[in-house]
């Protein structure tokens, strides 16, 4: 058993470091989701903005100041693109959420084929960091410091969103409004600021979390359709608006992406699915998801 | 008196601490034309919903003609011949008045299973016919969203009949009615032969004294009474339990959908 | 977007002497279109043909699609794994046992409602967007398979060294037969589909996609027949794949690929959900601009595909059909008031 996990566990590890990205994609679409009835299919075309926007920012070196530029650009794109996003979703907002979905799609296949026009059709690769960029000996074996540290920003980041939700008054109306969406309105605040607030910062995230995965994904196109698919599987997984099934689900995804395929490469797309079948067989609203939507 | 037909026993349904409907035992022989009354909030609609099996139990058996059907999903139990109207309309709206009678229809006469068009001739015969019986053989054409309010509620009446019933749930059907739509509504319901046995929610009590042989008033969820007309109007106990909230509210209550609780 | 089936449903069944005129009239479009485009490659050079020839194959799996969207109200954006599915079945048969084209389609229709049939169970309990984001996950995972299977797929390099199909022993080498033998499985695979929608089945899909819990009141039980949507649909977009993999004879993973979906919901979005023949002129604009116009622009089709995609959803609710769908209601409403004096 020892002996496995040693043999294992840099894939483990590996785990864990996109299970903290997709945490970061998923719960911004998960909130979106659960307060806004939006499903954003444009998360992972924002996802890879981030990772473009960081390739154009440290391809000349790897430097912390084009970092963090990059991080902080990321955020602005991010919730310009989410008010851009709510303005555009407004109009749609009384018919079916398929229209609203199918919105973003048409929006990210835009955003897509924009990025390939500017930036070619190869894969770009892009480097974390200064003091990130090497291995370090972790448990006995080298492991790339960057992954380890974006392991350690994934967990903040949770602590840091489940506080907020759990424990803010802010937090208090988020949660109100998973569970009820009329809620909102009823309390007598502004649906659209907080839509424009919630998509704002779902966006946000997503942008973010580009920039933050550039050093191990880099960019390249098809990227956001891979990423958009783990991050709903996460959602679905975990139940729509919950933090900590966004959690629980990106901790499952990143081990079935990375151990998975280490240890049974051929299947793991069967592994993907499989998870995905048995969490919807025993709980069909996700681990934590409402116990009864709004409306059914 | 026969077996009865419907016979519900200590049936419960709690949301939280809440008793929506309490330990509710009640038989309804076959043929009977037996109303549900009390006040916004008695739970009517909820017990309907579970001798429908649209909500479960919390507690109790449901049996329909001997069969324990308290287990089954609602279609199965549909098929078993229950069937209803809702409250609020529940039609087909993009689609025509023929249409939505045919769906229930040829589920009993049509080929319901066939891949390929088919005449269905027996079904839309009965369809044919329920238009007429409640009054819409004129629209047959629309669509639903074309159709008032009143015409809505007698189409509701045509679909639950396609089903051809052996228990018919009315609830509350004459609900935005005109008094001669609701006049009619009469008429059809007790033209309905006695095999199919009919229990009805309403508020209008003209409709529920014109057609029921026996009541059942319901209050906060449990049975106050069951009896004939004539011994749920001369109860003191009714009268008594109402005092709370005015007697009129059992017997001049006609508030509008609008004004409707989970009822 | 149900005004045209709805009304032609409705009066479908009375019998009269009328009636069977206007079946009669409803059809001469269809027998027009029919023989324009059988006569196509005696008037079409190659290439146009062969453009033709994909329009074709994308609309039936456009039109596949339209079964489960238009029809019985479950978007999928998955729709690719059964089309992928059928391609990959149909090119690996006709490398390793026969090219016969008959035998190509019933395998690759058998193969997608296989595959749908395993998918489907899980997807079809799920309504809404739980849908919508099950058959999207559905699709990535069969998309990395096919890259990944690369033994048998080829991997991302994708299928190559496809034969040419064969009927009756016979090779068809020239670009007009292939179409011809494309065309005539679009007839069929078509006509199966329209059969569907207007039989008892079809309209108990539309009972569901309009109130799925007075269906459970009426007695269906709705997952039976949504499962059963799903896999026809499945089996006809692995026709649709079987068609693909015989006409170009190269199947590379994108077909099963999330952008192959996205477009054909694009061309049943812009054709009109629900219609059956709208999606069928959406998907003719799909494959005009990628393969016909992508070219000229400089292989950014999918550019122009996305901006029409979000102008559709704002301008075009309905799709094409909605479009004639308004002269229908027009003609109806006409029609109500002479009724009523």
């Amino acid at each position: 058993m020892i002996e496995w996990f040693d043999s294992n566990l840099v894939s483990i590890l590996n785990g864990f470091a996109i299970g903290s990205l997709l945490f970061i994609l998923a719960v911004g679409l998960s909130i979106v989701f659960g307060m806004m009835d939006v499903l954003n299919l444009a998360h992972g075309a924002l996802f890879l903005v981030g990772a473009y926007l960081a390739w154009s920012l440290l391809s000349d070196g790897a430097t912390w100041g084009g970092f963090l530029a990059a991080l902080g650009i990321a955020a602005l794109v991010g919730l310009l693109a989410g008010g851009v996003l709510s303005v555009m979703t407004e109009p749609l907002a009384r018919r079916p959420i398929l229209d609203q979905a199918l919105l973003t799609l048409g929006v990210s296949l835009v955003v897509a084929e924009v990025l390939s026009i500017v930036y070619g059709n190869d894969a770009l690769s892009v480097g974390a960091p200064p003091g990130l960029a090497e291995s370090v000996s972790f448990l006995g074996r080298s492991y790339p410091a960057y992954r380890l540290a974006l392991i350690g920003v994934g967990l903040v980041l949770a602590v840091v969103v489940y506080v907020v939700v759990e424990r803010t008054s802010v937090g208090a109306l988020v949660r109100a409004s998973v569970a009820d969406r009329e809620m909102v309105s009823a309390m007598g605040i502004d649906n659209r600021k907080v839509k424009v607030a919630v998509l704002g910062i779902g966006s946000m995230l997503a942008t973010v979390a580009g920039v933050l995965g550039a050093p191990v994904y880099g960019a390249r196109p098809g990227l956001d359709d891979t990423i958009l698919i783990l991050a709903l599987v996460v959602v679905v997984i975990g139940g729509l608006g919950s933090v900590k099934g966004a959690f629980i689900g990106a901790l499952v995804i990143g081990q079935v992406e990375s151990l998975g395929r280490a240890v049974l490469p051929d299947v793991a797309s069967f592994i993907l699915f499989g998870t995905l079948a048995l969490v919807l067989v025993l709980r069909p609203r996700g681990l934590f998801g409402p116990r009864k939507l709004a409306g059914t | 008196m026969t077996a009865p037909l419907l016979s519900l026993s200590g049936v419960s349904r709690h949301f939280g601490a809440l008793k929506a409907v309490d330990d509710v035992t009640l038989d309804v022989p076959t043929g009977a034309r037996h109303a549900l009354i009390g006040p916004n909030g008695a739970g009517k609609s909820t017990l309907f919903k579970l001798v429908t099996g649209s909500m479960p139990v919390s507690a109790g058996t449901v049996t329909l003609g001997g069969t324990d059907v308290t287990g089954l999903p609602e279609h199965v139990r549909a098929r078993l011949g229950i069937s209803q109207t809702l409250q609020h309309s529940s039609l087909f709206t993009t689609q025509t008045v023929e249409q939505n009678v045919l769906l229930a229809a040829q589920r009993r006469h049509g080929s319901r299973a066939s891949l390929v068009p088919r005449r269905q001739a027996a079904a839309r015969e009965r369809v044919d016919g329920l238009l007429a019986d409640v009054g819409l053989d004129h629209r047959r054409g629309s669509p639903v969203a074309d159709l008032s309010h009143g015409e809505r509620r007698q189409l509701e009446v045509a679909v639950a009949l396609a089903c051809e019933p052996r228990l018919l749930l009315l609830d509350e059907p004459a609900a935005g009615m005109s008094p001669a739509e609701s006049a009619r509504l009469v008429e059809l319901v007790r033209a309905l032969p006695e095999t199919v046995t009919v229990v009805i929610v309403e508020h209008d009590l003209d409709v529920v004294f014109a057609l029921a042989r026996s009541v059942t008033v319901l209050h906060l969820g449990r049975v106050l009474l069951t009896g004939t007309p004539e011994q749920v109007r001369a109860s003191d106990a009714v009268q008594e339990a109402y005092l709370g909230t005015g007697r009129e509210s059992l017997f001049t209550d006609t508030a509008g959908p609008a004004a409707l609780g989970v009822g | 977007m149900e005004s045209i089936v709805a009304d032609t449903g409705a009066t479908g069944g009375r019998p009269g002497g009328g009636r069977r005129h206007a079946t009669l009239l409803r059809a001469v479009p269809a027998v027009v279109v029919l023989v324009l485009l059988a006569a196509a490659p005696f008037v079409l050079a190659p290439f146009a043909t062969t453009v033709l020839g994909r329009i074709l194959v994308f609309a039936l799996f456009a039109v596949s699609l339209d079964l489960l969207v238009g029809v019985t109200g479950l978007p999928s954006l998955g729709h690719a794994a059964y089309f992928g599915v059928g391609a990959y079945t149909a090119g690996i048969v006709a490398i390793d046992v026969t090219s016969e084209g008959v035998v190509l389609v019933l395998v690759a229709a058998l193969a997608g409602a296989v595959a749908a049939a395993a998918t489907g169970w899980l997807a079809v309990r799920s309504s809404g967007v739980f849908f919508l984001m099950l058959t999207l996950a559905v699709g990535e995972i069969v998309f990395q398979l096919t890259t990944t299977l690369d033994s048998v797929t080829g991997g991302s390099n994708g299928l190559y060294g496809i034969p040419a199909v064969r009927v009756g022993g016979t090779a068809l080498t020239l670009a007009g037969y292939v179409y011809w033998f494309v065309l005539a499985v679009f007839v069929l695979g078509f006509a199966a589909l329209w059969l569907v929608s207007r039989s008892p089945v079809g309209g108990v899909l539309r009972g569901i996609r309009d109130n799925e819990p007075r269906m459970r009141s009426l007695g269906y039980s709705p997952f039976r027949y949504k499962y059963v949507a799903f896999v026809i649909a499945g089996a006809l977009a692995g026709v649709a794949g079987g068609l693909f993999a015989l006409q170009v004879r190269l199947v590379t993973p994108s077909e099963a690929g999330f952008t192959t979906g996205a477009l054909a919901l694009l061309a049943v979005i812009l054709g009109g959900a629900g219609s059956l023949w709208g999606p069928v002129l959406g998907a003719a604009v799909v494959v005009l601009v990628r393969d016909a116009l992508g070219p000229t622009l400089e292989g950014h089709g999918p550019l122009v595909l996305g901006i029409v995609f979000v102008l559709a959803v704002y301008l075009l609710p309905r799709g094409f059909a909605g479009l004639a769908g308004i002269s229908a209601a027009v003609q109806r409403r006409r029609a109500a008031t002479r009724r009523t004096p």
